[in-house]
């Protein structure tokens, strides 16, 4: 992608471990950008150093060697313009605090007036479908709308880049479909950029616009894969779509190669 | 999706609901005192009184001046000691919790304080502090706020990690850190901590007033003793008991509205 320069930009990052029994090589040379706006889905076999992935972009974690680039300045610390929503909303969330008090938390050190805090607060919950659910506690809810609320918590702290961890891994398939199209709905209707990892190559497929497929550890760019999949995506009928089953197919023979044979050579596209 | 409300299942009627509750409450005292009563009646010791004589010993003792002599210092020694207690003791814990080499350097050191029992400090606080209040309130924070460090220690270790990665992304401040995740992530630890501290304060309170004080319950408790005031003596035993449970009531209702949150989340875990 020529044109527009990208939002962020990860230059050959490596990330080892070191462990009891000598070093672990998590990520071994990961490179790729994203733009903004962009949707980009990351799938990788199991233990593939996705979780180290997001948490070096994160700033949660520092990067062996190699930098994450956002907006052309290095990503050192836990950046302001990056949220995380953690597979674990039920450890995410603090069941202290309300709703609404979760979702306020990371804008209290914003200097906002609380005008301007009450309404994005109140505008984050409303586009998770959560509106009347401000003073509940979170252990009220079921896990999907915790995980909901985790989003809204998100969305309101305003980042340039929202960073999804198996968000969805541990709802149930229906709850899971409602919530892979309210992701869908946040890309299209506020151009949010996602980077959203996952293990499940269905859900890759049918959210991203763009898929990085991973190698086993230590970690590469396996492929990376345009999903050209028409922009209004439904459950129903884009599964049903020739063109879904041939890039899911695709996607689960890259992962099954990687498995096999780490980091080999890309793979054409279909 | 539902909302997992916090469903009571209906209730029978209030009023015989509460009745039930009283019943069930004080049902029991009220046949001990009765087989007391009787008991007392037929025996020949001196040194034991029955229900009447103690009550009225109890309103000759401990209703007029001697309330505001020895009831009130006593009351202000141990609510200053448990007030000083948690406050060094959250504060410490805190501290100890979040940095694991303070933990590792202090630990033996705890250990070893933690094992000292505190009426043996009283003689040393005496010379060191003289026979004052403040060496008063020092013997009970010298023991009362060990299970409210440790506690607290432990509670602050125990806060869960991904909490703190999330603390961490959304770049949230060290203070509001400590108050909006470490305190209440703690706080069930932390109130096991005080429950603890109450009875060992009060036994504390007691013990310290027994050795150096001219004023307070257990001197009191001791003079009647040494004069051979028995029904006297009974009576403020029963007064510290009395002061015991309602320690524990006032410390009820704090907890329930500071843990409102956890109670809440367990019920609804275990449904």
């Amino acid at each position: 992608m020529p044109d527009a320069s990208p939002l962020l930009r990860v230059e050959h990052l490596r990330k080892v471990y070191a462990s009891g029994r000598g070093e672990v090589e998590a990520i071994g040379d990961l490179s790729f950008t994203m733009m903004p706006g962009e949707l980009l889905c990351v799938v990788g076999p199991s233990g593939c150093g996705k979780t180290t992935l997001l948490k070096c972009l994160a700033g949660l974690l520092r990067p062996t060697s190699g930098l994450v680039k956002m907006e052309g300045s290095p990503v050192t610390g836990p950046s302001p313009a990056m949220a995380v929503v953690f597979q674990e909303y039920g450890r995410s969330l603090y069941p202290w605090l309300t709703v609404r008090g979760n979702v306020e938390l990371p804008l209290r050190h914003k200097k906002l007036s609380r005008a301007e805090r009450d309404r994005r607060v109140a505008d984050a919950l409303d586009a998770v479908g959560l509106p009347q659910s401000a003073r509940s506690h979170p252990w009220q809810l079921s896990g999907g709308m915790q995980q909901r609320v985790a989003i809204a918590r998100a969305i309101a702290y305003r980042p340039e880049v929202l960073i999804m961890d198996e968000p969805f891994a541990a709802v149930d398939a229906q709850t899971r479909a409602d919530l892979e199209d309210l992701v869908r709905d946040l890309h299209l209707n506020r151009g949010i950029s996602t980077v959203f990892v996952t293990h499940d190559i269905d859900e890759s497929v049918y959210l991203g616009q763009r898929v990085l497929v991973l190698s086993h550890s230590p970690t590469r760019v396996q492929e990376d894969l345009v999903i050209d999949l028409p922009r209004e995506r439904d459950q129903l009928t884009t599964r049903a779509l020739p063109r879904f089953t041939e890039l899911r197919t695709h996607v689960y023979a890259q992962i099954q190669r990687a498995k096999r044979a780490p980091a080999s050579a890309p793979h054409p596209a279909p | 999706m539902t909302a997992l409300g916090a469903g009571r299942t209906a209730p029978r009627g209030l009023g015989v609901r509460v009745a039930e509750d009283v019943l069930y409450a004080v049902g029991l005292p009220v046949l001990a005192v009765g087989l007391w009563a009787v008991w007392s009646t037929r025996s020949a010791n001196r040194f034991l009184v029955g229900p009447r004589p103690l009550l009225d010993a109890f309103r000759q003792t401990w209703i007029g001046p001697a309330f505001v002599d020895d009831v009130l210092p006593s009351v202000y020694r141990l609510l200053a000691g448990l007030f000083a207690s948690i406050m060094l003791g959250v504060a410490a814990g805190v501290l100890i919790g979040r940095f694991r080499p303070l933990r590792e350097i202090l630990e033996p050191l705890l250990e070893f304080f933690r094992a000292i029992p505190p009426p043996v400090l009283i003689p040393v606080a005496m010379l060191l502090l003289g026979i004052t209040d403040t060496m008063k309130v020092v013997v009970i924070v010298s023991g009362a706020i060990w299970p409210i460090l440790l506690n607290t220690i432990e509670g602050v270790r125990a806060t869960d990690s991904v909490m703190l990665e999330t603390a961490d992304s959304y770049r949230i401040s060290r203070w509001e850190r400590v108050w909006l995740l470490i305190l209440p992530a703690a706080s069930p630890r932390i109130m096991t901590g005080v429950r603890q501290a109450l009875s060992v304060a009060l036994i504390l309170m007691v013990i310290s007033e027994m050795f150096a004080s001219s004023a307070g319950l257990g001197y009191r408790i001791a003079y009647f003793q040494r004069n051979y005031l028995i029904a006297e003596m009974w009576s403020g035993i029963l007064l510290l008991g009395l002061l015991g449970v309602l320690l524990a009531v006032a410390f009820g209702v704090v907890e329930r509205r500071v843990l409102r949150w956890y109670h809440g989340m367990r019920e609804v875990t275990r449904a």
